[in-house]
């Protein structure tokens, strides 16, 4: 809510100008730090334009045969035979270059939240103090509506792909985070005594013992930041990213059945072979295969 | 010393007060009073039940936890207060660590875990390999190299634990509960392993148990934790037979004994002893003079035992006009190594007609354990048990005494009227029918 600049502030009838603060603070900061998002905003939009002409330039039987392959390869020959079909329907329903407009700006996206995420992840497992300040401020990007970040990452970077892809960064990040300090440290104590004991530095420690056996809970994390991005393609195209949320906006605003079920439906599709991939791939981590070998 | 205002807690311990009037403060001591010194090349055990501090006794021995006040040498450094590298270094070299619940990476090989300590020492990949491998043979786990820990039985994968931490290469091993985790069978067959490794690696092991037993059939010294204190340290014969206090006293109350004393625990020196080297007619002095049917036949100089002689063939001998014993010594004598327990000292006793020979490791003869002894000293075990005090074993007289080790050594008690019972000995010798076939 806007509110008019009061001269003094009366405990009976309370007005704080908090939105007007936060747009204050928010515009020194876009004005100070301009060059530097200027600097994120080509990155990022040119990240995303070679990745979805990677995606959407081979005929799409080509990239559906990619995609079988892939699915055969960390998977099995019946995620491949879903795979063909799935990527065919959407093809069919004339979704193909959106759909390859959305992966692009998920795979983008869930792999900036995850680089960010991971490594605090850690730090938060290995220090105290990190843990006490990042949980509260995990809760608030989670719990902050996520059109919320849409506005100011609007103003930075204008309409287009770029802010639509920060917010979900943002949005997506916190379980990645969660998930990783979790798995560091419930890596059994006595193992990661053994390695101290041996003699091992803490970043042997880190990269010999506590990352593999975390490395299970830390996919379902990915698998969890790959999914909110799923979420977040609607809201995104309310800014531009265009793709299949774009398709649903355009459905709802001409309150077209058709156009909103296929686009969705096509959505549900990226869903589920992202998921089974990311879940497969966690399966083949080196300690669960290890468990799994039998005589 | 866990949890808040450590400090000030460790200034009132020191001034007298106890680990509850700490607990006010919150902070939590768990080890208090230790102060022990472990020799190169033994096993040092140290007993107490959960929560006595010995889990963390032993993890402050290589600095994964660090004393808030006391110091932990090892040689001349101080564990206690050395950098980050340092103690690495210390790790590296001087001590490795054996741990419950074996510690392995699930995601690595057997042969590459038991390298895992080389690989931090920074050996190279070959010789590492070949090294962690002679160290699964030495354990006997030759062959299952290349399978993974979640395909091996928990007595396997304490042994690839132990396969790492001797590979290792260092002096020291640390072993926290290592045999706990086991079922009863794997466990004994685990303390025997060791046993015999350690009698030809002499590695210094610190060994945590909670286990009484494990700790009599392991440690050359045993130290008994309670409530962060060391309230004893001895031999297990020591702490079994002179308890340091109640505490003590009623936790080795149910220990089976016979396999914690050994044969020179109870041995007594052996009175009828004649020189292998002398001739008949001094051997049949030396018979008659002591009242005896048989005697040990021992070398004069080196003291080892040569056999038995009997008093028909010695008269024999005599009769004959022989020079020397040799034609009468019966080399067949019930003999048993000094550190046999007196468990397996009972099959043996019950066959022979003779007081067992005790001897060392090169046939010396050390003394005897005549079966009258044995039985005494098991019935004074019994008492013991019955009665929760070792005053009982005074009120029992003459019989009681040979359980305690000091009689072992020492001579007949006056009162006891120790001379009939050795007759008693030989009285039974005498009438067992081989001996009459000889007559």
């Amino acid at each position: 809510m806007i509110r008019t600049e009061s001269e003094s502030f009366d405990p009976l009838d309370p007005e704080l100008d908090v939105g007007n603060w936060i747009r204050d603070a928010y515009d020194w900061f876009t004005d100070t730090f301009q060059p530097v998002l200027d600097g994120i905003d080509s990155a990022l939009s040119w990240a995303f334009d070679t990745l979805f002409d990677v995606l959407s330039g081979p005929p799409f039987l080509v990239m559906i045969a990619i995609f079988a392959v892939l699915g055969l390869i960390v998977r099995s020959w019946q995620f491949a035979v879903f795979t063909v079909l799935a990527f065919y329907l959407i093809a069919a329903m004339g979704q193909w270059d959106g759909a390859m407009q959305t992966l692009a700006l998920i795979l983008l996206a869930a792999t900036i939240a995850s680089s960010l995420a991971v490594p605090l992840g850690i730090w938060a497992a290995k220090s105290q103090t990190v843990s006490q300040i990042v949980r509260p401020v995990l809760d608030f990007m989670q719990t902050m509506p996520a059109m919320v970040y849409l506005i100011p990452t609007l103003f930075a970077f204008g309409i287009g792909v770029v802010p639509g892809m920060i917010s979900t960064v943002i949005f997506a990040m916190p379980p990645g985070v969660r998930f990783t300090e979790l798995a560091i440290r419930q890596v059994d104590s006595e193992v990661v005594e053994a390695g101290q004991a041996f003699g091992a530095p803490p970043g042997r420690i880190l990269r010999q013992i506590q990352l593999p056996l975390a490395l299970p809970t830390i996919m379902a994390g990915i698998n969890q930041v790959i999914m909110l991005s799923l979420s977040m393609v609607v809201l995104a195209a309310l800014v531009g990213s265009g793709g299949l949320g774009g398709e649903v906006v355009a459905g709802l605003n001409a309150l077209s059945i058709p156009r909103g079920a296929e686009a969705g439906l096509a959505v549900v599709v990226l869903a589920i072979y992202l998921d089974r991939s990311v879940a497969a791939l966690a399966d083949r981590a080196p300690v669960v295969r290890a468990s799994q070998v039998r005589e | 010393m866990f949890g808040r205002k450590a400090e000030q807690a460790v200034r009132q311990l020191e001034e007298g007060a106890t680990s509850e009037d700490v607990a006010r403060l919150g902070a939590t001591a768990a080890v208090i009073d230790a102060s022990f010194e472990v020799e190169p090349g033994e096993i040092f055990v140290v007993m107490g039940l959960s929560g006595s501090g010995k889990s963390t006794l032993i993890r402050m021995l290589n600095g994964l936890w660090k004393p808030t006040a006391g110091d932990v040498y090892i040689g001349d450094t101080n564990i206690a207060h050395v950098n980050d590298a340092e103690l690495r270094q210390v790790r590296k070299e001087k001590i490795s660590m054996v741990f419950q619940h074996f510690a392995l990476l699930p995601h690595r090989t057997v042969v590459q875990n038991a390298a895992y300590a080389l690989d931090i020492q920074g050996v190279e990949k070959d010789e590492r390999l070949t090294r962690a491998s002679e160290a699964l043979e030495l354990v006997g786990l030759g062959g299952w190299d290349d399978k993974f820990p979640s395909q091996l039985s928990g007595g396997m994968k304490q042994r690839v634990g132990l396969a790492r931490a001797l590979a290792a290469g260092s002096d020291i091993m640390l072993m926290d509960e290592a045999f706990s985790a086991l079922d009863p069978l794997i466990k004994r067959e685990m303390q025997d392993q060791l046993s015999q490794l350690q009698s030809s690696l002499n590695k210094t092991i610190v060994f945590i148990t909670h286990d009484l037993n494990e700790a009599m059939r392991l440690g050359d010294r045993i130290a008994v934790m309670r409530a962060g204190r060391i309230v004893q340290i001895g031999t297990a014969e020591e702490v079994l037979n002179d308890p340091a206090n109640d505490y003590v006293a009623q936790f080795v109350a149910d220990v089976d004994r016979t396999r914690v004393l050994t044969a020179s625990s109870v041995m007594e020196p052996a009175q009828y002893v004649i020189n292998a080297n002398s001739g008949p007619r001094e051997a049949q002095h030396t018979m008659r003079e002591k009242q005896t049917s048989a005697a040990f036949a021992v070398g004069r100089r080196d003291n080892k035992l040569h056999g038995v002689v009997r008093d028909t063939d010695v008269v024999g001998a005599v009769n004959r006009g022989d020079t020397t014993l040799e034609g009468v010594i019966d080399p067949k004598v019930a003999s048993v190594h000094q550190d046999t327990y007196l468990a397996d000292l009972f099959a043996q006793s019950a066959e022979s007609p003779l007081p067992l020979a005790v001897v060392d490791d090169d046939k010396h003869l050390m003394g005897v354990v005549p079966r009258v002894t044995l039985l005494s000293a098991m019935a004074s075990i019994a008492s013991v048990v019955h009665a929760g005090e070792e005053a009982a074993v005074d009120t029992t007289g003459g019989d009681g005494r040979t359980s305690l080790p000091e009689n072992g050594t020492t001579q007949l008690q006056p009162d006891a009227g120790p001379a009939v019972g050795r007759l008693a000995d030989y009285g039974t010798t005498a009438q067992n029918p081989t001996e009459v076939d000889r007559d």
